[in-house]
Parts: C-alpha cells; structure tokens; sequence
C-alpha cells in the first residue's frame, strides 16, 4: 500500500515535472510565463485519441504523433504569436500568452465538444513484477520515461553546441546575437524541445487518466507552473525537484482523506516555499547593481 | 521624525588624525563619519578599513581607478549593502539596521552614476517625492481632498519651484523627466536628493558625460549648494579639474584601500597616488 | 528633526506667484465632475424606470459597472505601483462573501426583510454600504496578510503568489462549512438568499467615489511615492521612501476596492459560488487592464466596458466568441502592445496633463511655451 502510494507520488510528480521542464526552458530563454504551455499538452492528448480511437491506427503511432504535434504547436505559436513581441512589454507578451491559451481550449471544444473523449490504452500491459512486488506498469513506465527525459535534456544543454546557444542567449540575448549565435533559431529549438517534453507528458497523462478534454491543460499547466517556480525557474533540477514535490503533496493529502484540500496544500506549499527562499529551491537570487 | 529621532543613542567616536576637517566645522561633530569601514563579497574584500570624518559643511572628493570601490563605500554608507566590518554614523547616529530609505531620513541623500530618476514623472513631482517625508498629511485627508490638502500641496508646489530655481530648472517643471537633456536629469538628481532635507550629499560621478563648460558650472553649483544649504558634501569623480577645483579634501581609494588622503594639493604631489592612479592616466 | 533642517530658500528669487489662486477653481471643477456623474446617474436611473433599458441590460450595466470597479482597481497594483498581481478574484471573493454573510446575518437580526432592499429603506441602505464596506475591509485583511510575503518577491514570483493565495481562498471558500461544522459559504452548492441590493444608481455611484478616491490617492503625496516605486525602486528608497509600506499599501487599497466590487457582485447575482472565483476571473480582470493601457485609469473603465458588453453582445455567436476573444487579444497586444486605447505614456501623460492644468490652472498661459521646450528638449535628449 505505501509502495502504491509512493509509486503514485512519483507518477503524478513525473508528469507534472515533465511539463514543468518546459515552462522553466521557455522562462529561461525569454522570460515568459508561457501560459499555453499547458493547452499543448490537451492537444497531444487528443492527437492520440484521434490516431487510436477515430483512425485505430497503433499506438507507437500515435505516441510519435502526438510529440511531433505538441513539439509542432509549440513553434508555431513561439512564431505567430509571441517573435512579434520579442521587444514589447513583458506584460503584453504574457497577454498574448493567454490569449493563445484561450485560443487553444476554446478552439479545442469547437471542434472535438465540450465533452471528455476517452483515450485507448497504448498498451495491454497493465503491471509488472518487480522484486516479487507487482506494480502498475504505466507508473514504472512513467518513471522511467521522466529519468530518460530528464538526463537526456541535461545533455542536450550541458553539451551540444545547442544547448550552449540556449544557455548563453538565457545569460544575455544581446551578447549572444553578438557572438554570431543565431538568437531567433535558439528561441525556437528551445519552445520546440520544451513542448516536445509536453508531448511526452500528454502521453503519460493520457496513459494515466484515459481521457483528454479541452480544459485538462489548464489545472494541470497550473500545477507544473507552480513546480517550475517552487524548484525555482529557470533550473532543470528545480523543475523536476519541484514536480516530485508537487505530485507527492498531492498524492499524500489525497492519502490521508483530505483530498479537497489537495490544491490548497499545493499552493500553501508554494507560499511558503518563496517566503523562505525567495527565488524557489534553486532559483539563483538576482539582485539590482546600485 | 522625532520618535525616530529618540530611538538611537549618540555614539562618541574619535575624530582621526590627522584632522583633516575645515576649522569653520570643528565646532560640532561630524556630520558623516565612517569608522573601520568594510565589505566582503564572497572571499573578496571590496572595501577595506574605510575612514572618514566630514564636517558640517565641508565639500570632499574619493578618488581612484575603476573598480577601487568607490561606489561600494557609497553604497554602505547609504545601507545599500550591509557592512562586513565597522560602523556608519550620521549626525552621531550609528545606521546600523537602518534601512536605506531610513538613512536618508537620518540626513544622507545621492545621486547615482546611471541615473534614477523617476523617468515617467514630471520634473516636480520628481522634487515632490523628495519631500514625501516633510509632507505630513494623513492618506485620509489627501484622499477626501479636506483642506489641509490642499494647503499643503499649495505650499510644497511653490517649494518645489523655489528648489528647481537654483538651477534655473522651473521651466521644465511639467516635463517628464525622462525627457530632460542629460545636463538637467544629472542636476534634477541633485534636486531631487536635496529636496529631502539632506545633511549630507553624496554625489556618484556628478561630471560623467559632461562638457567642460557644462562641469564648469557644476562647479559652481556645488560650492553654491554647499553655501545656500550649509550642508556637507561627498563626490566620486574621475573628473580631476572638477575635484582639485572644488572640493577641500580628497580621499584616493585603490583596491579598496585608502592610499593617501589630503588637500588636492598635497594628493597631486603624492607619489603613491601618482603611481597607483594619476600616473596611469594622462591628467591635466 | 525637521526644524533642524535647512530650509530650502529661494536664494531672493521672490516667493512663487499665485499661492491664492490656486485653491479656488479646485473645489469648482471638482463640483462640474460632481454634476456630470449625478447628471449621468439621473438620466440613467429614468431610462431605467422609463423602460428605455430593460432589466436584461440594465443587468449587463451593472456587470459594467462592477468590472469598471475591479479593473480600475487592479490598476493601482499593476499600473501605478507596477506589479503583476494574478489573484484579484480572490480579493474579490473575500469582499463577496464578506459582503453577502455579514449582510444575510444582520439584514436577520434586524429584522429587515428582501423587499426593503428593493424598495430601498434607509435601514436597508445603511446595511448595504456598511456591507460594502465590510466586504472591502475583509478584502483588505487578505490583502495585508498576502501583500507582506508576497511583496518581498518581485516580478513573476509575484504574480505566482498571488495566484496561489487566490486558489487557496477559493478551496477554503468551497470547503470551510465542512471545517466548522457549520453553515457559512454554502460550498460548492453557494450561498444562497442574498437580498438583490444591487442597483444601476449603488454601482454606479460606488464607480464614481471609486474612481475619485483612486484619482485622489494618486494624486498626493502617497500617490507620488507609489508611481516612484514603480518608476525606479532603488532611487525612491534613496529618496526617504518606505517602499515596503508604500507597496503594502498599494496592493491593500487595491483588494479593498476588489472587495467593494465582489459585494456589488453578490447583490448583482444573488448566488456566489467559489468556483466563480477562480484563476480565470483574475485573468479576465487583468486582460481588461492590459488591453485599455496600463496605469490609465479611463483605459481600464473603457475596456472594462467593451469587454463586458462585447461577449454579451456576441451572445448569438456563443460557439465562436471564445474563440474570437482570444485571436482579438493576441492581435492587439501584436499590433498595440501598449493597449488598445494608446501607449502607457500617451494615457498617462495626457491624464497628468490635464489633471495638472486642473490643478494649476494658472499655468496655462506658460503650458505651450513649456510644451514647445519639451519638445526641443527630447530631441536633445535623444542625440
């Protein structure tokens, strides 16, 4: 039973950490609170329902469709709505953001309804046996899936000529353009590689949950936007420390019956978090030269 | 601020010597003193053993290469930065604990090297903001427009253009100050800091990306300042004809440490100072 | 401390002209705003009763009024003080709740009934703007115990606060009746039996002491040292301001007027339930301040305006308005990424502008010679 629960803990958190990552990648680059983040995930998911239920097409199929899409959308919206606005305001930026949003949900029940559609299992596997313990194989794959994303996003920024690109542009955007590093392509290949992890964590949550709904990504973008700022934004660790975090608090009010209160435990989390360390848990502090 | 007032003790501190302070001020203590001055950033030590003692009235300069740590004194004398090591004293009054906000009310108002001005404000309410602390109405009576309001805002209006007349700047009064010419966003900085009833001005580079004509009449307006407010003044400048014309004392600071201190006489004829500082730089 | 200071002199320049002229035009213009807004209140109200606005759109009217309320005061937080707040409908819903509880459990204690609201007994009148205040204090409190952590954060970390104090006052506002063990919000189901107080002539006139109070506070000393905060924070602590009182209050007058509003709100609808409260509403709030100008008090009121009316005007289109509401706002924040009605500086300089000349109206006579050196002097400014 606490293995179960543990195990849950680490499957909701591996999620949330997973959406996290592309909020904290986005924020880094160009300072944006990119509110859409989460719609994209409700558009993998539906990308899967459309590949497995309506076209019963095979799975791997749809696993790959659905990334391609939500690494799609991730561009294009980095291009129609938010490369015009690279010198506006900061606020303005983060109205378009949810603008674009709205846009998607709205556009998302127009099209597919209001209702939940339900998403085929992607496989039949339901558990596996792992030191004589039998354990649900979407969490362990979950798991898994999350570790593998996130060391592989910490090479990608640690040691591709990429991932250089994308930390010095996060540094300074001015320098970098002088350096010859190609600011707009890095922005770009950043939005794409964070809404390629959302596309990973559509999967799992589709996996997870079996539905999709226009407005699924707005609880669940909120709640990995909170991770992000928890482990402190900007910092791949801190997205994945505070996406555990997060899933972990919430499996653990649910645990113990109070489960109404799951979100404001969450939140309370947060609060406090930034009461003592005002930056998240490895936020870096920045402080104005006088 | 009288109950502010009551809450800190005069501490008695020596004066050092060699007294470097004006004759006409050994009357009454200093006005600013710095005992043992010092700050660590990380291993490293930006500020070392920094001693000073200003009379009431007395225009003193710091000198030194970039980087000497200027601004940082400025900084911890203003609580801007906490110090590591030793204490700051206003009017006799110790700041620690004091917030920056606090230590200006306590007589210490700047300027800074990029300027701060309130950019989207006009050039009055820049000023007015200055005398926030003298104004002394209640929200209640500003948001219900009772009359002393208005009285109040009657007389601070016309103080306002008094102060901007010492630099001739009453014309630009409904202009937005960051729509000033640089020469008059530097003096309204000045304005700005004197409006909040300073007894000690500290000035960052006040002559940066100035003309010569232009740092002439800072110049005066320095030494007018000081005569019209009897007030002390500190600057930084890089500017020598500025600071071997204006001020009485100079104070040079390499890595940190002062390296000699003295009249600008004596500090031109100093061979540490002509090594460390002004022999690496072609000066006048 | 402060007779010890030098006093500034004129250095013989002459005392400044003009000290009595000053204070007499104030009082007069305010009078003029005065009868325009009862002229305004008037004619509506008889068009009301007339039957020239059906209760359908004097319904939407009072919706207007109420979103003119929040959005203006959200403006304070964000405009004037130049934070990014994302949790006024959480202050809001304090002053809804506030509101509705204290004025169901006194309106039973003294007995005055559903219909003295309508009808409008002085009894009935007085429990209504005690009511709206009690809302806005409520509103105040949340306000005073997020504003102090929160204000300590800057930017983002703000704005994220914010948003999850919001979220916590709505689960607690869903679940507390089951915490105390008994009736207060009514949970999710909502509390019902609020007497129907609100009316075209409350809001509106709660608009117009609004915007005055707003206009008024702006306008003074307090004003002046929460516009330099948000202009350089570093500079108006250097210049004696208490930034962190100055901000505290800032945001807590902000939640206070959120209050006022969510009161109206309760008696607009009758029925609250928490989920009304919810991160979207604090969105939508923070959309019409956006898009009418930042820091413009008659941005936020017009926009908050278009965008009430707009989507009700849409109605027949429901299945696409959504949709269209969402592509309008990307495209004008693309196009007008200062809001629709000017940039910041243009609403607001044209605002201090002509408050200034009201408040000086003396200087009219130097305004275009100033005007003209203004000019001369960006010119210089940019070279």
């Amino acid at each position: 039973m606490f293995i179960t629960q543990v195990l849950n803990g680490l499957q909701l958190g591996s999620i949330y950490a997973l959406v996290a990552l592309g909020y904290t990648m986005v924020y880094g680059i160009i300072l944006l609170l990119n509110f859409a983040h989460g719609d994209i995930i409700m558009v993998g998911a539906y990308v899967s329902w459309l590949v497995m239920a309506q076209l019963g097409l095979p799975p791997v199929l749809a696993i790959a469709l659905s990334v391609a899409a939500c690494t799609l959308v991730g561009v294009l919206i980095d291009k129609v709505a938010y490369a015009p606005l690279r010198n506006a305001p900061r606020l303005s930026i983060l109205i378009t953001a949810i603008g674009v949003s709205y846009f998607l949900e709205n556009g998302a029940q127009l099209v597919f309804g209001a209702d939940a559609k339900v998403v085929p299992a992607y496989t039949d596997l339901t558990t596996v046996q792992i030191a004589g313990l039998t354990l649900s194989f979407p969490s362990v794959l979950t798991v898994l899936v999350t570790i593998a994303a996130t060391v592989a996003l910490t090479l990608v920024v640690q040691k591709t000529k990429l991932g250089k690109a994308m930390r010095a542009v996060s540094e300074d955007m001015g320098a970098a353009r002088l350096m010859g590093i190609n600011v707009n392509s890095t922005i770009s290949f950043t939005f794409a590689v964070g809404s390629a992890l959302a596309g990973i964590g559509a999967v799992l949550y589709a996996m997870a949950y079996t539905q999709a709904n226009p407005t699924m990504g707005m609880m669940l973008g909120t709640k990995a936007f909170v991770a992000a700022v928890l482990g402190g934004i900007g910092s791949i660790p801190g997205a994945v420390v505070g996406g555990l975090l997060v899933g972990f608090a919430e499996v653990f009010v649910t645990a113990i019956g109070l489960s109404v209160w799951k979100d404001a435990v969450v939140f309370l989390l947060l609060i406090i978090v930034l009461v003592v360390r005002p930056t998240g848990i490895f936020g870096r502090t920045m402080s104005e030269k006088v | 601020m009288p109950s502010d007032k009551k809450r800190h003790r005069p501490v008695l501190v020596q004066v050092e010597t060699p007294n470097l302070i004006p004759e006409r001020d050994l009357g009454s203590i200093p006005v600013l003193q710095a005992e043992h001055l010092g700050i660590d950033f990380g291993g490293l030590t930006a500020v070392d053993d920094f001693n000073i003692a200003m009379g009431r009235t007395e225009i003193s300069g710091l000198i030194g290469p970039n980087g000497a740590g200027k601004t940082t004194i400025f900084n911890l004398l203003t609580s801007v930065y906490k110090p590591t090591r030793g204490t700051v004293l206003v009017d006799g009054y110790d700041t620690a604990g004091k917030s920056v906000a606090e230590v200006n009310r306590m007589g210490v108002a700047r300027t800074f090297q990029n300027i701060r001005l309130f950019n989207k404000m006009t050039v009055e309410e820049n000023v007015l903001v200055g005398f926030g602390n003298t104004m002394k109405t209640h929200l209640v009576t500003d948001m219900l427009r009772l009359p002393g309001h208005w009285k109040q805002e009657a007389e601070f209006h016309d103080r306002a253009l008094e102060l901007l007349d010492i630099f001739d700047m009453r014309k630009y009064a409904d202009t937005q100050a960051g729509n000033l010419p640089y020469g008059a966003q530097r003096r309204l900085e000045i304005l700005r800091a004197l409006a909040t009833g300073p007894k000690v001005l500290l000035l960052d580079e006040p002559a940066a990306g100035m003309n010569p004509a232009e740092t002439e009449e800072l110049m005066e307006n320095i030494q007018k300042i000081r005569d019209e407010f009897q007030i002390a003044i500190l600057l930084i400048e890089h500017d020598m004809s500025l600071v071997m014309g204006v001020c009485e004392v100079v104070g040079v600071l390499d890595y940190g440490k002062i390296i000699a201190k003295g009249t600008p006489e004596q500090i031109q004829n100093d061979p540490r100072v002509i090594e460390a500082y002004l022999g690496k730089q072609e000066v006048k | 401390m402060s007779e010890k200071r030098p006093i500034i002199s004129t250095g013989g320049r002459g005392p400044a002209a003009g000290g009595a002229r000053r204070t007499l035009p104030m009082p007069a213009r305010y009078a003029i705003n005065a009868i325009v807004v009862l002229v305004l209140l008037v004619l509506g109200e008889l068009m009301i009763d007339g039957g020239a606005i059906n209760r359908y759109q004097s319904t939407v009217l009072e919706q207007v009024g109420i979103y003119i309320i929040l959005a203006v005061s959200l403006n304070i937080a964000t405009g004037y003080l130049g934070q990014l707040p994302l949790g006024h409908a959480g202050f809001m819903s304090m002053g809804a709740y506030g509101c509705s509880i204290f004025i169901i459990r006194v309106s039973e204690f003294l007995g005055v009934g559903a219909r003295d609201f309508v009808t409008g007994t002085p009894m009935a009148l007085l429990l209504v703007i005690s009511g709206l205040v009690v809302g806005g204090l409520c509103a105040a409190i949340a306000g005073v115990i997020i504003g102090i952590p929160a204000l300590r954060l800057k930017g983002d970390y703000l704005a994220i606060i914010t948003l999850a104090f919001a979220e916590i006052i709505r689960v607690v506002m869903l679940n507390i009746d089951d915490v105390l063990g008994f009736e207060l919000t009514g949970g999710a189901a909502g509390l019902t039996g609020i007497p129907g107080f609100s009316s075209f002539l409350l809001v509106f006139g709660c608009v117009a002491v609004v915007c005055f109070l707003i206009h008024t506070m702006m306008k003074s000393r307090h004003g002046r040292a929460i516009l330099a905060i948000r202009d350089n924070e570093i500079a108006a602590e250097a210049t004696g301001v208490n930034t962190t009182y100055y901000k505290t209050l800032a945001f807590v007058v902000s939640a206070f007027f959120a209050g006022v509003a969510g009161g109206l709100y309760a008696g607009c609808v009758g029925v609250l339930q928490p989920a009304v409260f919810g991160f979207m509403k604090s969105i939508e709030i923070l959309v019409m301040v956006v898009l009418g100008g930042m820091g413009s008090m008659l941005g936020s009121a017009i926009s908050a305006t278009v965008l009430t009316i707009l989507p009700e005007a849409l109605r027949a289109f429901s299945e696409y308005r959504m949709i269209a509401y969402a592509v309008v706002l990307i495209i004008v924040m693309i196009f007008r990424p200062q809001g629709l009605l000017g940039s910041y500086d243009f609403s607001l300089s044209r605002i201090v502008e002509r408050i200034m000349n009201r408040d000086f109206p003396w200087k009219k006579g130097d305004a275009p010679a100033d005007a003209a050196e203004g000019k001369e002097v960006s010119a210089d400014a940019e070279r």
